[in-house]
């Protein structure tokens, strides 16, 4: 019981940090960064995009880590961070596409273009949305475990010649257009915009863990209520 | 050794099994040739746009018709519990692995080798000399697509619906080869050589070896009684 109220007491902490760096953050990107020089406010979104396919790739690593821990040590634990990462990585990654489009649509004047890092990003969200459905359309845990376990690590694994195809596919057929996410001048940052940046990328981060760690418990109660109902025989 | 012995072992009874029944063969065959017509009702191409879609309407046919083959590709062994017989054997996994990715690279090559001369004939096409390398072509992403989809069909064995779930988590997973096959047919067809599209030859390459290693590696664990 001990160890319990002091896990919700990190938990807490750790919640109330995030609160906190999320206003800082905020604040540092809404107020106190200047407008960018050719785009105006609509750049301010960058701060929250950056940070949150940053998060979303880390989320994918966790994934690969989990589901290799998994197959090795069959242990229940690393399937769960594994499931937990995949869910939040595709919530992170269909945030980062949404940002995207809202700031695309001033600025490119499109919702969309087939730009290789907006492909990838589309790709990467598929993939790991058909992780989740293979898990819940198998019955049996074990073998959910370790289909989604292989398929965590083929899709990791592919995802650096996915990479590399989609851009020779829009580099080396089509010329680059001015649709240039990519040319970000990093040389002429104002140093508040890095701060900002600095600020909501930990913000994420701290958000990231809390949400992970809120539903790796989630996925512990689930198995303790099924290890009782077993004891007693229901 | 052991390994490809009994490879061709099992890859020998899945042949014969198929020789006697032709259910996926003919199946995939007739659903190739159809998709050829269908393809050319919806587009009605002028002639001179038709080499410029062909890599991608043969390779649109292709994954389709694979994908039926790879939905029945461990159906021979669902029946009467065949499935655990041959887990329970004395058997290497990777074998297994290797066999069902070379039954369905050979259905699949069987049914390209009509296909894409029947898709010459049907579409008025003139470039007969450029069939060699876009075979080359094929053959290679063919083989990407049959790893791969053998160790995908592997895991939603037993998923519910598996047929659907199939092709959902497949095709995300074979971006590299479907760009990588169709430029490398579209500059073969355009200038007649391999020339600029090497590196996407040498993608495709690299893709088939890794996952191929990565298979056999993990076959222990994809499959399980």
């Amino acid at each position: 019981m001990a160890q319990s109220s002091q896990t919700k007491k990190r938990k807490g902490i750790l919640g109330a940090l995030v609160l906190v760096a999320g206003a800082i953050g905020l604040f540092w990107s809404l107020v106190v960064a200047p407008p960018d020089a050719y785009q105006g406010n609509v750049q301010r979104i960058m701060y929250l995009h950056l940070p949150s396919i940053l998060t979303a790739y880390l989320s994918y690593f966790l994934v690969f880590v989990g589901s290799a821990l998994y197959l090795w040590k069959r242990e229940k634990r690393d399937d769960l961070l594994a499931h937990s990462a995949a869910e939040i990585g595709v919530l992170f990654t269909a945030l980062t596409i949404i940002e995207g489009s809202i700031w695309g649509r001033p600025t490119w004047g499109v919702w969309w273009t087939w730009d290789a890092r907006l492909t990838l990003t589309a790709i990467l969200l598929l993939i790991y949305v058909g992780y989740l459905m293979l898990r819940s359309l198998i019955e049996d845990e074990n073998r959910a475990a370790s289909a989604a376990a292989v398929l965590g690590i083929i899709g990791f694994l592919d995802i650096p010649l996915i990479h590399m195809s989609v851009y020779w596919w829009r580099t080396l057929h089509q010329p680059p257009s001015i649709l240039r996410p990519d040319k970000v001048p990093w040389e002429n940052v104002h140093p508040s915009m890095l701060t900002a940046l600095a600020i909501s990328f930990a913000g994420f981060l701290l958000l990231y863990f809390y949400l992970l760690s809120l539903r790796y418990r989630l996925g512990e109660m689930r198995e303790e209520i099924k290890a009782r109902r077993l004891e007693r025989g229901t | 050794m052991a390994l490809l012995r009994e490879t061709y072992l099992l890859l020998w009874k899945d042949l014969l099994l198929e020789l006697r029944r032709r259910d996926s063969l003919l199946t995939m065959f007739f659903f190739g040739t159809l998709l050829l017509f269908v393809f050319h009702f919806s587009f009605d191409p002028a002639p001179e746009k038709v080499a410029a879609m062909a890599p991608a309407l043969l390779w649109l046919a292709f994954l389709f018709t694979g994908t039926l083959g790879l939905a029945q590709l461990f159906h021979s062994e669902r029946e009467n519990h065949c499935l655990d017989a041959l887990l329970l054997s004395p058997l290497d996994r990777g074998a297994l692995f290797l066999a069902k990715s070379c039954f369905n690279l050979v259905l699949m090559v069987v049914v390209e080798i009509v296909v894409i001369p029947l898709f010459w004939i049907l579409f008025n096409l003139s470039s007969w000399n450029l069939l060699p390398q876009l075979f080359l072509v094929t053959l290679l992403g063919t083989i990407g697509f049959c790893v791969l989809g053998t160790i995908t069909s592997a895991i939603t064995l037993r998923a519910r619906a598996r047929e659907l779930l199939l092709p959902l988590v497949l095709f995300p997973l074979m971006i590299p080869v479907i760009l990588a096959t169709i430029r490398c047919m579209e500059n073969v067809l355009r200038t007649g050589e391999f020339g600029d599209a090497i590196p996407w030859l040498r993608l495709l390459i690299g893709f088939d070896v890794i996952f191929l290693t990565v298979g056999v590696l993990i076959f222990d664990w994809v499959i399980e009684s």
